[in-house]
């Protein structure tokens, strides 16, 4: 038992952390998701972890990455599906609201038991003029074409795709805990850095507890992803992890939000960009409140101890 | 990162569950709560057990009578101790947890010889006399005095929150020795035995309704110097040196016992007698509870490579914040069947946990400590 990273591990995270920090800084990530982004991060390995060996927990602590540089892009789609291509999933229930249409190579959508891949470029879509996520584009569909069936493992996108999102969210929470502690330490009112005031101090550590406690739940359920124990605790640790993580994202946004003050809301500080993906990231794979309806479910049934 | 145990850890699990089963079988029942005499006898009697089986002092060095098990083994043996409802620590706390381990570290010979084999074995109840009617989270500002004279110290002071007060031998005391010295430093740490002439003790009955903690009244209470432990004025440092025998432990028995109630509330159908607010409410503290577990194990594999990050400094914030709102979820769960306490684990519970946000460093006290030992925040002037 051992849920700290492996040597490899912190390998893994200080590799994409440079890489992310040299070519994705946060000016990129305002201008938005696009092929050359793809491509880079393709280049980098990122979509691929799975084909070339590496585990469920490794891709855990790439994912963490990409939320903490607030990469954007159907990052979670593209890797689960695993074939090259840019993907996002799509849902046939209104309203239907489609990320990064322009960007994608195929749409997947759920039908027959198991999802379609539908031509992007067949989809009528009326693009948002002001989309919530800048670095986010959605556009409105009445309803979707039908596609050719595609292999696409539903529960792994259940389990896997739920602990990567969350893993997403961990990293934007990590990332407003250090903005937020930063700020509170140099900006001074009533003569002393805010930071010094207990009413601020207080919700910094709220912050640093929310993402603390994150941490564990993403990488101990990236762990599950890989041991395969019995299903029930399986699931419950998934979406388990995306319902304190997700919780840690909006949360620490709007702590976040708080401690910067005015200059909190404005565009050119970059906490919103973090808060408004972490609204984006609560509609995917459940809501947090819908994952805990799901935890809820899935904790009346029979574990074994020792083995979670 | 992995979840699973290896060889070695699953073959100690296992010896001590197969050791559970015959020694919780054979286990009177357990006496009412307020009877304190029958109290102390069933709790060391459980005490002895361990001892015999080689379980007593898991975490202490083998060369003073433990096992010196792994921190991993530590947690083993605490969730499965918790899993199978066996006797918890109880009257042996102060002595197996803290006493014993600071004697360890900063004892005399002469002090561990006599009491460290003791506490393993069941045979020496210890209280802890710290808190003060007037230093609860301000510690360091304790009053009770200790005056030099000759080899003996004179005590007089009064002291609150002494858990098992009403049946311990001997208790560690924090008391003034330099009333003039800035205030962490005029601190000591004594043995004080506890039927010394002087001492009165006076049982403090808290919302449970029963008597887990005393106060302590001290009238020239005459302690040989020889009791001090460490240095005249070093108490401060000495009543820390404990937490690293902790390992990220220190909270497994109570996320174990959580986790089964919450899964018992889970359990219960129809799952639609529970409506959906209280059902998404209730799966966030399942979340939340499996997320400390998981936190759990994250500090208990820091400890066992020798290292230790904020994961550590934040679980007694999150634990007591978090079995708060569980608490609560639960009460609505029930609703008016909330309202007796008595073969009501979840209301007692409920009672119980209120003291956790306030014992051994209150909230607002933690989140003073992560804001300015993990994050680096200046100081609020005090």
């Amino acid at each position: 038992m051992d849920l700290e990273l492996s040597d490899d591990q912190v390998a893994l995270r200080d590799g994409i952390a440079s890489l992310l920090e040299a070519r994705i800084p946060i000016d990129r990530v305002r201008a938005g998701f696009d092929r050359a982004m793809f491509d880079e991060l393709a280049g980098a390995g990122v979509f691929s972890l799975r084909a070339d060996g590496f585990s469920w927990a490794d891709c855990v602590v790439v994912f963490e990455q990409l939320g903490r540089f607030c990469v954007p892009g159907p990052l979670v789609t593209s890797l689960l599906l695993g074939d090259g291509r840019i993907a996002e999933v799509a849902s046939r229930y209104p309203p239907i609201w489609i990320e990064h249409l322009d960007a994608l190579d195929v749409l997947l959508v759920a039908g027959g038991g198991g999802f379609q891949a539908v031509d992007p470029k067949s989809v009528e879509a009326e693009p948002s003029s002001w989309p919530l996520d800048p670095c986010t584009p959605v556009a409105r569909a009445e309803q979707l074409p039908e596609g050719a069936p595609i292999e696409f493992n539903r529960t792994r996108r259940d389990t896997a795709g739920t602990v990567l999102t969350a893993a997403l969210q961990l990293g934007l929470a990590d990332r407003l805990t250090e903005l937020a502690v930063a700020y509170a330490k140099e900006r001074v009112q009533f003569d002393r850095p805010i930071g010094s005031f207990q009413a601020v101090k207080h919700m910094l550590a709220d912050m640093l507890t929310r993402t603390e406690v994150a941490r564990a739940a993403v990488y101990s359920a990236g762990a599950v992803l890989d041991e395969q124990p019995s299903a029930a605790i399986k699931h419950r640790l998934c979406y388990g992890a995306k319902v304190v993580a997700g919780d840690a994202a909006v949360a620490n946004g709007k702590a976040a939000t708080q401690v910067f003050g005015g200059m909190g809301f404005t565009w050119e500080v970059d906490v919103h960009l973090y808060l408004k993906r972490a609204w984006v990231l609560e509609t995917h794979h459940e809501s947090s409140d819908g994952n805990a309806e799901l935890v809820h479910a899935t904790a009346g049934e029979p574990r074994i101890w020792g083995d979670s | 990162m992995q979840l699973r145990y290896s060889e070695a850890d699953e073959s100690f699990r296992a010896a001590l569950r197969a050791w559970l089963e015959g020694a919780l079988s054979a286990l009177p029942p357990q006496p009412a709560r307020d009877a304190w005499t029958e109290r102390r006898r069933w709790d060391t009697d459980w005490q002895r057990r361990l001892f015999d089986a080689g379980y007593a002092g898991l975490h202490w060095p083998a060369a003073y009578g433990g096992r010196g098990a792994s921190p991993t083994e530590q947690l083993i043996f605490y969730e499965e101790t918790a899993r199978q409802r066996a006797p918890y620590v109880g009257v042996n706390f102060v002595g197996t947890l803290h006493a014993g381990p600071t004697l360890i570290e900063e004892g005399s010979d002469a002090q561990k010889a006599e009491h460290l084999p003791k506490i393993l074995r069941g045979e020496e109840v210890w209280c802890q006399g710290f808190s003060e009617p007037g230093a609860g989270s301000d510690l360091a500002s304790l009053r009770t005095r200790a005056d030099l004279d000759g080899d003996h110290y004179l005590l007089n002071g009064q002291k609150i929150w002494c858990s098992f007060g009403q049946v311990a031998d001997v208790g560690e005391f924090l008391v003034r020795t330099d009333p003039d010295a800035p205030k962490h430093r005029g601190i000591s740490w004594l043995i004080l035995p506890m039927d010394s002439p002087g001492i009165e003790v006076r049982p403090l009955k808290t919302v449970l309704g029963s008597s887990e903690f005393s106060e302590v009244f001290l009238t020239d209470v005459r302690v040989p110097v020889a009791n001090r432990v460490g240095a005249e004025n070093d108490g401060w440092r000495v009543t820390n040196v404990t937490l690293k025998y902790e390992r990220g432990t220190a909270f497994v028995s109570e996320l174990v016992d959580s986790i089964r109630l919450a899964e018992e509330l889970a359990s219960r159908r129809p799952v639609d007698a529970i409506d959906r607010n209280t059902s998404v409410d209730l799966g966030r503290c399942i979340a939340e509870l499996d997320a400390l577990w998981a936190l759990t194990k994250r500090n208990v594999s820091q400890a066992s490579r020798g290292t230790a990050g904020p994961g550590a400094m934040v679980m007694k914030l999150a634990y007591s914040e978090a079995r708060q709102r569980f608490g609560e979820v639960c009460m609505r769960a029930l609703h008016r069947d909330a309202l007796h306490v008595d073969d009501n684990e979840y209301v007692e519970e409920r009672l119980r946990t209120l003291a956790l946000t306030i014992a051994a460093g209150a909230s607002q006290i933690q989140r003073n400590i992560i804001g300015e030992r993990v994050l680096g925040l200046p100081r609020e002037p005090r």
